[in-house]
C-alpha cells in the first residue's frame, strides 16, 4: 500500500510539477517545431534563480521576482536562438547542453553573495505562502502538507491553462507553420513564411514555460539549488515527453506523472525487497544507495527501448513526430 | 541594376496576379501561346538577348563550391507572361541558379532582380512573398499534413500565423474560411479534390507534384519556378500536368521550368535558355534551339549517355546543400524518385 | 521490407559482461574499503624539510570518536577511520610541536574534510616559512600550457573517436563520455580486482573497448540504421544509453573515486620553465602516437579511404563497392578503443570514478566543435585548443568555471565559424 501512495506522492508532488511543465516547453521545442533543445534545465534555472534572487536578495515582491524569471528565460532563449536557429538541428543541441551546464557552473560557483554557491537561494516564498487559501491544518493530508497543497494546486492549474493555451495555438496557422517547419524547412520558406523567425517564437515560447517549472519545483522546494538542474534534469524531461507522447497536447503531463510515479514505485519496491531482516535481494546485490541507480539504468533502458520501437509514446501518432528528421 | 538592363516595374494587365486562378485546365488554349511568340518574335536567338519586358535579369551571378564553378551566368532575362524553359546536361548547374533566383543559396558574385528590385541578399522568404515562388527537384510536399493543411499554408499574408493572434480564433477564423474555399477551388483545378483530408504523404509522386504546384499559387506568384516538375511523375499523369503549366500562363502568369524531356519542352515552352557547364550557351525559341549544332553537342549528345552516378551526385549534392547530415536515408534508395 | 532485428541477446550478453566484469571489484572492494584513511607527512620548511617526528595528529569521525596518530621519523601519520566518510574533523596538537617549531599558520591547527567513502585523504599542515616561490600569473603560463596540453591530447582520443562516428554516420553520440569511463572501469578491474600489472591492464582495457565498439555497433547501431531509425532518434537512443551507462558505473562503484594500484603520486621533472612528470610524459607520448597512427592509417591504408570516402557521401561510396556497414562497423571499434585508452589515462589523472563521462562529454563536444565536427585533425587541434584554454583560463577565472570557458568557446565558435576551425563549410546547412 505505502508503494503506491509514495508512487502517487511522488507523481503528483510539486517536485514532479516542475517537471511537467519543463517536458511541456520541451513539447513545443521538439515536439511541434522540432528544435532539439538539450538545455531546458537553463530556461527553469534561470527562471527560478532570477525570481529567488529578486525576491531573497532585494526584497522584491514575488511577483516582480516571476516577471523577472520570464524575461531572463526569453531572454536566453534570444542569446541561444540567434546563433544556432540557423543551423543543423544538432548544433542547436550541443549549444544548448553547453548553455545548461555553463548556467549550472556559474549559479555554483560565481556571485556566491547572490546564489550561495551549492546551498542554493532560499528565503523567497513567504509572499506565496502568505496568500495561502486553504483551509489550516497541521501535519499532513494525503501525505502533503498544507503548503505543499498549495504550490500544487497552482503547479496544475497553471499545467492547465498552458495545455489550454498551446491547444489554442496549436490548432492556429502559427501552430501549422512550426508543424510544417518540424517537417520540411525548405518548403516552407519556400512559402513565405519567415522560418528562423517562428523558430525563435518557439524557443522562446517553451523556454518561458520552462522558467513556469523552475518557479513552482523552488516554491516547492523552498529553495533554488545549481546542482537540481543538471544535464539529467533536461534528459529526463526528454524521456517524460518520449514517454507521454511528443506533439500531443497531454503527452509530456501523462508521460511526466507516469514517469515519476513509476519510478518511485520501482524504488520503494527495490528498498523493500532488498532491506530487513531477510532481504529477496541480497544486499552484496543492491544496497540501499544502489536502488536509486538501479531504477536510473531502468528509466535509461526505457528510453532506449520506447525510442526504438515505440517512439510516439503512449499518445502520439507515430506518423506525426519528427524524429525521422534529419 | 546594370546600365544595359530595361526595368520595367509596373506589370503588365495580365500579369496582376491579384485575380488569382479560379478556373478549370485551360488546356492548350492558342492565345496565350501566340500573343507570347509574338512578344519574342522580334529577340534573337542568342546567350543574353535583352527581351521587350523582363520579369528577372540576372547579371554576372556566380557561384562555385570548392574549386568547381557550378554557376556563371554573364547576363539573362526571363520574359514576363510567358513559359521559359530551363535545359541542360545533368550538373550543368540549373538547379543551383534556380536556388540562388530564389535566395536558397548564397551567389559568390552578382545581382539579378524580379520586376525591378534587387534580390541579391535578399531572405528565400522574402523572395516568395514579392510573388516569385518556386517547387522543387525532390518534391516538398509536407507529408504529415493534410492536403488541405498543405494548401492553406501556402496561403500568405495569414493573421493567424503571428503569436499573439493565433489563440483568438475570431481573429482568423474567417480569413482561414476564405483561404479554405480558395484552397479547395485550386485543388478542384488540380484533380485533387478527392483527396482533401488524405495526409500528403500517401500521395503518389505525380500527385506531390500538382499539389506543390497548387499550393505555390496559394502564395499568388506572378513568378512560378518549377524545377523539374515531370521527374517521376507516371507518364499517364504528363500530359495533364503540361496542360496545368501551360494554365499558369493563361492565367497571365510566368513560368520558367527546369526540364530534361525534350518533346516536353518542345511542346509547351515559349522560349528556351540552355545551360551547361554552369553558363548560358543558348537561347531562343524551341524550335530554334532544337537546330542548334551547339546544343544538340552539348546537351543532346550528353544526354543520351548520362552517367548513373553522376545523376546520384547531383542527389545527393542537393541534400548536402539544404543541411543533410548523412543520414541513413543516404543509406537506401530512395523509393520515389525510382 | 526486411528488417534486421535487434540483438538484444547480444546487448543482453554485452551487459552481462560488463556486470562480471565490474562485480569482482566492487564486492571485493566494498568489503575491504569500509574505512577512510587521514595521512599526511609533516616536513619544516626552515630545515629543508625535515621529517618533523612525535607529532600528535587526532581525527574526530563523524560519529564523534577520536582516533589518534603520531608521527613517525619520516615525519609521516597515517590514521584509519571506520565507516564510510563524512565529515571529520582532523587536528595538530601544537603542544608536541618541538621546541622552536610551529605551524605556518598557527590558527590553521584544525582541519575539516568531508570524505568520501573509502577515500584516503592526504592532509597538509605547512610547517615553517613558505619557501616556494610565489610565482606571478605570467609566470604560471608555461606550465598551464604543458599541462593543457597533456590534457588536451587525452581528450584529443575521445574526440577522435566521436568524430569518426559523427563522420560517417551522422550520429552525435551522448554515450561518448561513458565509454571513456568504461575504459578506466576496466583498467581498474584488471589492475586492481585481478591483480595484473597495470600496462597490461591498459591494453587489455583497450581491447575490452575494441571489443565494445564491436558489439555496440552489430548490437545495437547497426540494426537501428537499417530499420530506418532517424539521427534525431537515434541521438536520443545515445541519451538513454548514456543513463544507463552511467548509473551501472556507479552502482558499481557507489560514488566512490577509486585508485590503480601503480597510483603513486608522481614525482615531478623541472625543466626550467615548467615541470612535468613522467607518467604525464609517457601519457602524453602514447596519445600522439596513437593519434598519429590512426590518423595515418585513415590517409593510408585501403580501410582509411574507405571510411573517408564513406564519410564524404555514404551513397556513392556504397556504390563503388565499399561495404558501408563493414566500414561504419570500424569506425565504430576504432573509436571505442580511442575513448577507452583516454579513460584509462583519464583514470589515472582523475581518479577511476562513475562521473569520468559526464565530466568530459561536453569538453569532448567542445572540442570536436571548436577543430570541426566530423575533421580528424580538426578534433586534435580543438582538444589541444580546448586543453590549453581550460588551464590558462585559471589565472583570470575560478578554477570551478575554467569548464564553462570551454563551453563558452564553443557556443562562440557556433557563432562566428560554425563549421568549426578545420571543417568544411557546406556541411552545415
Amino acid at each position: 500500500m505505502d508503494i503506491i501512495s509514495s508512487a502517487l506522492h511522488d507523481a503528483f508532488s510539486p517536485f514532479a510539477l516542475s517537471f511537467v511543465l519543463a517536458a511541456i516547453g520541451l513539447n513545443v521545442h521538439f515536439g511541434y517545431t522540432g528544435l532539439l533543445n538539450f538545455g531546458q534545465a537553463a530556461f527553469c534555472a534561470v527562471g527560478a534563480y532570477a525570481m529567488g534572487v529578486s525576491v531573497a536578495s532585494f526584497d522584491l515582491p514575488l511577483i516582480v521576482g516571476i516577471f523577472f524569471g520570464l524575461v531572463a528565460s526569453a531572454l536566453l532563449a534570444l542569446v541561444l536562438g540567434v546563433p544556432t536557429l540557423r543551423l543543423r538541428a544538432d548544433y542547436l543541441a550541443i549549444a544548448t547542453i553547453a548553455a545548461a551546464e555553463i548556467a549550472r557552473l556559474v549559479f555554483s560557483t560565481s556571485f556566491k553573495e547572490y546564489f550561495n554557491a551549492r546551498d542554493g537561494v532560499s528565503g523567497f516564498t513567504r509572499g506565496f505562502r502568505d496568500i495561502n487559501p486553504l483551509p489550516d491544518f497541521n501535519g499532513q493530508f494525503l501525505t502533503f502538507s498544507r503548503n505543499d497543497w498549495w504550490v500544487m494546486t497552482v503547479g496544475w492549474v497553471l499545467v492547465a491553462l498552458t495545455c489550454i493555451f498551446l491547444w489554442l495555438l496549436m490548432r492556429s496557422p502559427w501552430g501549422r507553420v512550426l508543424r510544417s517547419i518540424r517537417e520540411d524547412e525548405e518548403a516552407v520558406r519556400s512559402l513565405g513564411k519567415n522560418v528562423y523567425s517562428y523558430k525563435m517564437q518557439a524557443l522562446v515560447l517553451g523556454g518561458v514555460i520552462g522558467a513556469f517549472g523552475g518557479f513552482i519545483g523552488g516554491l516547492g522546494l523552498a529553495s533554488v539549488q545549481p546542482d537540481s538542474f543538471n544535464t539529467d534534469f533536461t534528459f529526463i524531461a526528454f524521456t517524460m515527453l518520449i514517454l507521454g507522447g511528443a506533439a500531443r497536447i497531454l503527452g509530456p503531463v501523462v508521460g511526466a506523472v507516469l514517469f515519476w510515479g513509476v519510478l518511485s514505485g520501482v524504488g520503494s519496491t527495490l528498498a523493500r525487497l532488498s532491506s530487513g531482516d531477510n532481504p529477496i535481494i541480497p544486499p552484496d546485490l543492491m544496497g540501499s544507495d544502489q536502488v536509486s541507480n538501479v531504477r536510473f539504468m531502468l528509466a535509461g533502458l526505457a528510453l532506449m527501448l520506447l525510442m526504438i520501437y515505440r517512439p510516439q509514446g503512449i499518445f502520439g501518432d507515430r506518423k506525426e513526430i519528427a524524429l525521422d528528421a534529419r | 541594376m546594370p546600365a544595359d538592363a530595361t526595368p520595367n516595374p509596373t506589370p503588365t494587365p495580365e500579369a496582376g496576379p491579384t485575380t488569382g486562378p479560379t478556373t478549370g485546365p485551360t488546356t492548350g488554349t492558342t492565345t496565350g501561346h501566340a500573343a507570347a511568340a509574338a512578344a519574342l518574335a522580334q529577340v534573337p536567338s542568342e546567350p543574353g538577348a535583352a527581351k521587350p519586358d523582363p520579369i528577372v535579369i540576372a547579371d554576372n551571378v556566380k557561384r562555385s563550391f570548392g574549386g568547381l564553378t557550378a554557376v556563371d551566368v554573364e547576363h539573362v532575362e526571363i520574359q514576363r507572361g510567358v513559359i521559359t524553359a530551363l535545359i541542360g546536361p545533368n550538373g550543368a548547374g540549373k538547379t543551383t541558379f534556380f536556388n540562388l533566383l530564389t535566395g536558397f543559396d548564397q551567389p559568390d558574385s552578382g545581382d539579378w532582380s524580379f520586376n525591378g528590385t534587387s534580390l541579391r541578399k535578399k531572405a528565400s522568404h522574402k523572395v516568395a512573398r514579392l510573388g516569385m515562388v518556386r517547387t522543387f527537384q525532390l518534391t516538398k510536399v509536407l507529408s504529415k499534413l493534410t492536403v488541405l493543411e498543405n494548401m492553406r499554408l501556402g496561403a500568405t499574408g495569414q493573421r493567424g500565423e503571428s503569436f499573439w493572434a493565433a489563440p483568438l480564433k475570431f481573429l482568423w477564423g474567417g480569413q482561414e474560411d476564405e483561404n479554405t474555399v480558395r484552397a479547395r477551388e485550386l485543388l478542384a483545378r488540380f484533380k485533387l479534390d478527392g483527396k482533401e483530408k488524405d495526409f500528403a504523404g500517401s500521395l503518389s509522386g505525380g500527385q506531390r507534384k500538382l499539389l506543390e504546384m497548387a499550393r505555390a499559387l496559394m502564395v499568388r506568384p506572378e513568378l512560378v519556378m518549377l524545377d523539374e516538375p515531370m521527374a517521376g511523375v507516371n507518364p499517364a499523369l504528363k500530359q495533364s500536368l503540361l496542360g496545368h503549366v501551360k494554365s499558369l500562363r493563361e492565367d497571365g502568369m510566368t513560368v520558367l521550368f527546369v526540364e530534361h524531356d525534350m518533346d516536353m519542352v518542345r511542346d509547351i515552352s515559349d522560349w528556351v535558355i540552355v545551360m551547361a557547364q554552369g553558363k548560358v550557351i543558348a537561347e531562343g525559341t524551341p524550335d530554334s534551339i532544337m537546330a542548334d549544332e551547339r546544343v544538340i553537342d552539348a546537351y543532346l549528345g550528353a544526354h543520351h549517355d548520362v552517367d548513373i552516378t553522376e545523376m546520384e551526385r547531383e542527389i545527393e549534392q542537393e541534400h548536402l546543400e539544404y543541411g543533410d547530415p548523412m543520414g541513413d536515408s543516404a543509406h537506401q534508395p530512395r523509393e520515389e524518385e525510382k | 521490407m526486411h528488417v534486421p532485428r535487434l540483438r538484444v541477446p547480444l546487448l543482453v550478453s554485452l551487459v552481462v559482461v560488463l556486470i562480471g566484469m565490474l562485480a569482482s571489484p566492487s564486492l571485493a572492494a566494498t568489503e575491504e574499503e569500509q574505512s577512510n584513511t587521514v595521512q599526511g607527512t609533516l616536513v619544516n620548511t626552515a630545515e629543508d624539510r625535515a621529517p618533523v617526528e612525535g607529532v600528535e595528529i587526532t581525527v574526530t569521525s563523524p560519529d564523534g570518536e577520536v582516533f589518534t596518530d603520531t608521527s613517525d621519523d619520516e615525519g609521516k601519520f597515517e590514521i584509519e577511520v571506520p565507516g564510510r566518510g563524512g565529515r571529520v574533523m582532523i587536528e595538530l596538537d601544537t603542544e608536541t610541536l618541538p621546541d622552536g617549531v610551529s605551524l605556518r599558520n598557527e590558527n590553521k591547527s584544525s582541519i575539516t574534510r568531508n570524505l568520501n567513502p573509502g577515500q584516503r585523504a592526504v592532509i597538509l599542515f605547512p610547517i615553517g616559512p613558505d619557501t616556494r616561490d610565489i610565482a606571478t600569473k605570467w609566470d604560471r603560463i608555461p606550465q598551464l600550457v604543458v599541462n593543457g596540453l597533456i590534457f588536451g591530447i587525452i581528450l584529443a582520443l575521445g574526440a577522435l573517436g566521436l568524430s569518426m562516428v559523427f563522420g560517417t554516420t551522422g550520429l552525435t553520440n551522448f554515450a561518448h563520455g561513458e565509454l571513456l569511463t568504461l575504459g578506466a572501469m576496466a583498467a581498474y578491474m584488471f589492475n586492481v580486482a585481478m591483480g595484473l600489472p597495470f600496462v597490461l591492464a591498459a591494453v587489455l582495457s583497450v581491447v575490452v573497448g575494441l571489443a565494445v565498439g564491436w558489439a555496440q555497433d552489430r548490437g545495437l547501431w547497426r540494426p537501428l540504421r537499417h530499420r530506418g531509425t532517424g539521427l534525431i532518434a537515434m541521438m536520443i537512443v545515445t541519451i538513454g544509453l548514456q543513463f544507463l551507462l552511467r548509473n551501472l558505473f556507479q552502482y558499481f562503484t557507489s560514488g566512490r573515486t577509486l585508485n590503480y594500484d601503480a597510483y603513486v603520486t608522481p614525482s615531478g621533472v623541472d625543466v626550467g620553465l615548467f615541470s612535468y612528470t613522467y607518467r604525464d610524459a609517457i601519457m602524453a607520448g602514447i596519445s600522439a602516437a596513437v593519434i598519429i597512427a590512426v590518423t595515418l592509417a585513415l590517409s593510408f591504408t585501403r580501410f582509411g579511404r574507405a571510411t573517408r570516402a564513406v564519410a564524404d557521401n555514404p551513397a556513392l561510396a556504397a556504390s563503388t563497392g565499399i561495404n558501408v556497414d563493414r566500414v561504419v562497423s570500424g569506425v565504430w571499434i576504432v573509436g571505442t578503443g580511442l575513448a577507452a585508452l583516454a579513460g584509462v589515462f583519464l583514470g589515472y589523472t582523475l581518479g577511476v570514478t562513475f562521473n569520468i563521462g559526464q565530466f568530459t562529454l561536453l569538453l569532448l563536444f567542445a572540442s570536436v566543435t571548436v577543430g570541426g565536427l566530423g575533421s580528424v585533425w580538426g578534433a586534435l587541434i580543438g582538444s589541444l585548443i580546448i586543453g590549453v584554454l581550460i588551464e590558462v583560463s585559471t589565472l583570470v577565472i575560478p578554477a570551478e568555471l575554467k569548464n564553462a570557458g570551454a563551453l563558452m568557446l564553443l557556443i562562440v565558435i557556433l557563432l562566428v565559424r560554425p563549421q568549426g576551425l578545420l571543417g568544411r563549410k557546406e556541411r552545415i546547412g
